[in-house]
């Protein structure tokens, strides 16, 4: 019968539980409000029910309840405040060991590239009880990412990375929506998220044979777009050198220092002059519409596989600033 | 008392003039306010069928009845309507613009041909968006979100971007009229401390709707732009930026939802003191608390975009002043509940709105605080949670407070009582359908069904709740229609009203109903604090059906 008429989602991540404990709390701070003023309404309706003989006495107000009902909400709300943005800052911050899996939106569909090489489409294998990191892009409109299960959505932006983490810790199937309106068949972006213990996944791993790893696949496009006849990793060319500099702060020609995050490598291949490096001219032809979404996320795996292992730790930990991945002039 | 005022051939603002020409051509504010009345109704009826069309198709999880663009029009076309078109200018355009000049003790608005200017306004701009709706419609959803409205839509985006452009501008003449109308036409002796709530409620109004609204405006006409010259604005390709529309557009459109109800809680703060017989339970508090609610709420509009890529720390910012907004909501809720204690109340039609306005408003500010709150808004944030949520603030608390309003001052406006029988039971058919149209969503949208979902096939499970809600949705149709009946039954068999058949205390009851068209024979000289109703008799019980 209840398999019919769910009342709450179920919880397959290590969000789902703090999440509902700050919905059951406000669902009974709310309840106890609604019925508390339903009840004072009805009561104060039957009691001083317009009757023969009894008239309405003036009251002009109090300060005492003003202040009262003011600061007693006020606070509740600070409390609810403060705990929900606590589970907000975790829900944005990924572990910084996290898997990294790259998600492209388009109308109407899921497309996901993990590290090793596998591809799939509105359908998301995971194992359970790992930190998973989605780093998300959209081909076109906006989308949104949501899997009820885990309590978890981010907006999916074209035109820039959004990211997105979670940890599963119940195996099975899930539903994956997408969330944000995106023309026709919204309602047709939809998937399944399999959550898989270890073995299964394995066994998923080997079953689906990738050919190459996404940096693999990265390096080889690299070549073939020519980019390492300027970008040189062992010597200095007419680009910067990209060993190492992902993660790390970037001094630009404009005086302005910024960390290669990921967003900034996807800038530097498509708008390359909003943010030239120090001592290098902006000489590097846009790749706008000439890459792909999932050729660019295959481009930025190899960037980061060419920082000193461990690769994709997206940490700061081994370079110090300003290394020999910086080129002086 | 009052009864002499109704005497055979009195000049009133109806029978002043006869003919179309002399209501098209009127200057006269309670003429526009009927011309008003007219057309949003006529809108909320198509924006109703639009409703109709959405909860048909989700009574079953295929998407069976209309095909997928059909619907995402209907939903779009739904809510541009309800909100362009009917809420904003709801309460506003009509008891507002009836009651305002009246309530401050003036023969008019203090510009009558701008007021009359801001009704062409409104029907240039609803013709053009029928006329969008005729040659195919939108489907952007009422929210146009780019890059989807500017570069991916095949719809008549400019042509919808136009028409709410126009629309704009009529809100923001009546808003310039009702501020101006306050600072300068009050009678001698209407201090601002003597305000009627109504007034207050509708000069924060005021002044959201002359600052927030050319915002909506330009941002509107950047979409149009960009879809014609190719602009860029919010194109990444092109350096541009779609998350900077959702900005521009949520600076408008939060401080929207309190231009939508402010309004509401003008009528229900004349509503409770009148049903009770007592002066409002902290006057002062119930005044400034809604001046609160219009400059805390220009700062909040990032609260609908905690998914959307903003930083962490602005999140925090745009939630920690969603929860001060808050507050003085629950101000209001407090001292209208306090109103009611050690009262003479009476449960007439009006008070049955304005306590199902205190309840339901209760339970769409609550649902608020859930949204405020950032880690519970990532989950049900663009669910059917969202959905409920908006709907108990302006269905259960914008249109329930219409309504309300529409039969408090319905003797004033025709002259004419209503049934208050069939007043009673309609008010409880619109809360049981409301409540069970809108309270399964709550569920639905934890569950985790998205919003703008027309096939649900592969969620079986979501069903149930989605038939209770069309259930509730076809009850809440028949709440509706039975006062559009029995209002217009009343307009000829309707017992004629007397000057004021509540005796209630504002100055609009002091006049004859329906009023002449200067409103009073000479301007009242006011010596009286507002809502004495210690000094009041109680009503004739003979306009109370037995």
């Amino acid at each position: 019968m209840f398999d019919n008429f769910p009342l709450w989602p179920a919880s397959a991540s290590t969000q789902s539980l703090p999440v509902d404990l700050l919905y059951i709390f406000l669902i009974v701070i709310s309840a106890v409000a609604t019925f508390g003023i339903a009840a004072a309404i009805l009561i104060f309706g039957m009691k001083y029910r317009r009757r023969h003989g009894r008239e309405a006495q003036p009251i002009e107000g109090s300060l005492i309840l003003e202040i009262a009902w003011s600061i007693i909400p006020l606070g509740i709300f600070m409390v609810v405040f403060v705990w929900g943005a606590v589970l907000y800052f975790d829900l944005r911050t990924p572990p910084r060991d996290s898997t990294e899996i790259y998600v492209v939106g388009k109308q109407w569909m899921w497309k996901l590239q993990h590290i090793e090489g596998m591809r799939e489409i509105n359908q998301l294998h995971v194992p359970v009880d790992k930190d998973i990191k989605l780093i998300m892009t959209s081909q076109d409109v906006i989308h949104s990412f949501f899997v009820p299960a885990f309590r978890i959505k981010q907006d999916v932006l074209p035109g820039r990375y959004t990211t997105l983490w979670f940890r599963a810790t119940t195996p099975g199937t899930y539903h994956l929506f997408c969330s944000q309106y995106c023309g026709t068949m919204h309602s047709g972006m939809i998937g399944d998220v399999y959550v898989m213990n270890a073995t299964d996944y394995q066994a998923w791993v080997t079953g689906s044979a990738p050919v190459g790893s996404l940096a693999q696949d990265g390096y080889t496009l690299f070549q073939q777009l020519g980019c390492n006849t300027c970008h040189n990793m062992e010597v200095q060319g007419r680009g910067p050198n990209l060993r190492g500099v992902y993660g790390n702060p970037v001094q630009l020609e404009d005086g302005r220092i910024v960390t290669a995050d990921d967003n900034y490598i996807r800038e530097s291949i498509l708008s390359p002059a909003a943010k030239v490096v120090s001592g290098f001219k902006p000489i590097m032809p846009s790749w706008q519409g000439q890459v792909n979404e999932e050729q660019l996320n295959s481009l930025v795996a190899y960037i980061k596989s060419l920082n000193p292992p461990p690769v994709g730790a997206a940490g700061t930990s081994t370079n110090t600033p300003g290394s020999a991945a910086e080129p002086r002039d | 008392m009052a009864t002499t005022a109704v005497s055979v051939e009195k000049k009133n603002y109806i029978n002043a003039e006869y003919g179309i020409r002399s209501w098209l051509f009127t200057t006269d504010h309670k003429r526009i306010a009927l011309l008003y009345i007219i057309s949003i109704t006529a809108m909320f009826f198509i924006g109703g069928f639009f409703a109709l069309l959405i909860r048909l198709e989700l009574l079953t999880p295929a998407g069976d009845l209309l095909t997928a663009d059909m619907y995402n029009k209907a939903f779009s076309m739904h809510g541009q309507i309800m909100v362009f078109f009917f809420l904003v200018p709801s309460i506003p355009a009509t008891l507002g613009n009836f009651l305002i000049p009246m309530m401050v003790g003036a023969k008019d608005l203090a510009f009558p041909r701008i007021n009359l200017l801001s009704w062409y306004i409104y029907i240039a701009a609803a013709a053009l968006y029928l006329w969008c709706l005729a040659s195919g419609g939108v489907d952007t959803g009422w929210t146009f979100y780019t890059p989807f409205s500017s570069q991916f839509s095949n719809t008549h985006v400019v042509e919808a971007a136009l028409a709410i452009f126009i629309a704009g501008f009529s809100s923001i003449l009546t808003g310039l009229n009702f501020v101006v109308t306050v600072h300068r036409m009050r009678a001698p002796g209407m201090t601002w401390s003597r305000l009627p709530l109504f007034v207050w409620s509708h000069y924060a109004t005021s002044i959201i709707m002359l600052l927030g609204t050319p915002v909506i405006a330009i941002t509107l006409v950047l979409v149009a732009l960009e879809r014609t010259l190719n602009l860029g604005i919010f194109d990444p390709t092109r350096g541009g930026d779609p998350v900077l529309f959702q900005h521009l557009f949520w600076f408008y459109s939060h401080p929207a939802v309190y231009i939508m109800i402010l309004p509401s809680m003008a009528v229900i703060s004349e509503i409770v003191p009148c049903f009770s017989r007592k002066r409002v339970f902290g006057y002062n508090f119930v005044a400034m608390s809604s001046i609160a609610i219009a400059a805390i709420g220009f700062l909040v509009w990032a609260h609908h975009m905690f998914v959307a890529g903003i930083s962490v720390y602005a999140a925090l910012v745009f939630s920690f002043l969603t929860f001060l907004v808050a507050v003085p909501s629950a101000i209001k809720v407090f001292n209208w509940t306090a109103t009611m204690y050690k009262g003479s109340v009476s449960f007439s039609t009006p008070m049955l709105y304005a306590m199902g306005f205190i309840g339901l408003f209760t339970i769409g500010g609550l649902t608020g605080v859930f949204l405020g709150t950032l880690g519970v808004d990532v989950h049900v944030h663009d669910t059917y949670f969202v959905i409920a949520h908006f709907h108990y603030v302006m269905v259960g608390g914008a249109v329930l407070g219409f309504l309300g309003g529409m039969h408090f001052w319905w003797p004033k406006i025709s002259g004419r009582m209503y049934p208050e029988s069939w007043g009673r039971l309609a008010a409880i058919i619109v809360f049981i359908g409301f409540n069970l149209t809108f309270f399964p969503q709550f569920i639905l949208g934890y569950v985790g069904m998205p919003r703008r979902y027309w096939d649900y096939s592969h969620m079986p499970e979501w069903q149930a709740l989605n038939v209770l809600s069309t259930a509730g949705a076809s009850i809440l149709a028949v709440g509706y229609l039975l006062p559009m009946v029995y209002l217009l039954w009343s307009l000829r068999y309707g017992k004629p009203a007397p000057d004021n058949p509540w005796q209630a205390t504002g100055l609009e009851w002091r006049t004859a109903s329906p009023p002449p068209t200067f409103n009073f024979d000479e301007i009242p000289e006011v010596t009286w604090e507002a809502y004495e109703y210690e000094k009041m008799p109680l009503p004739e019980e003979v306009t109370l059906e037995r």
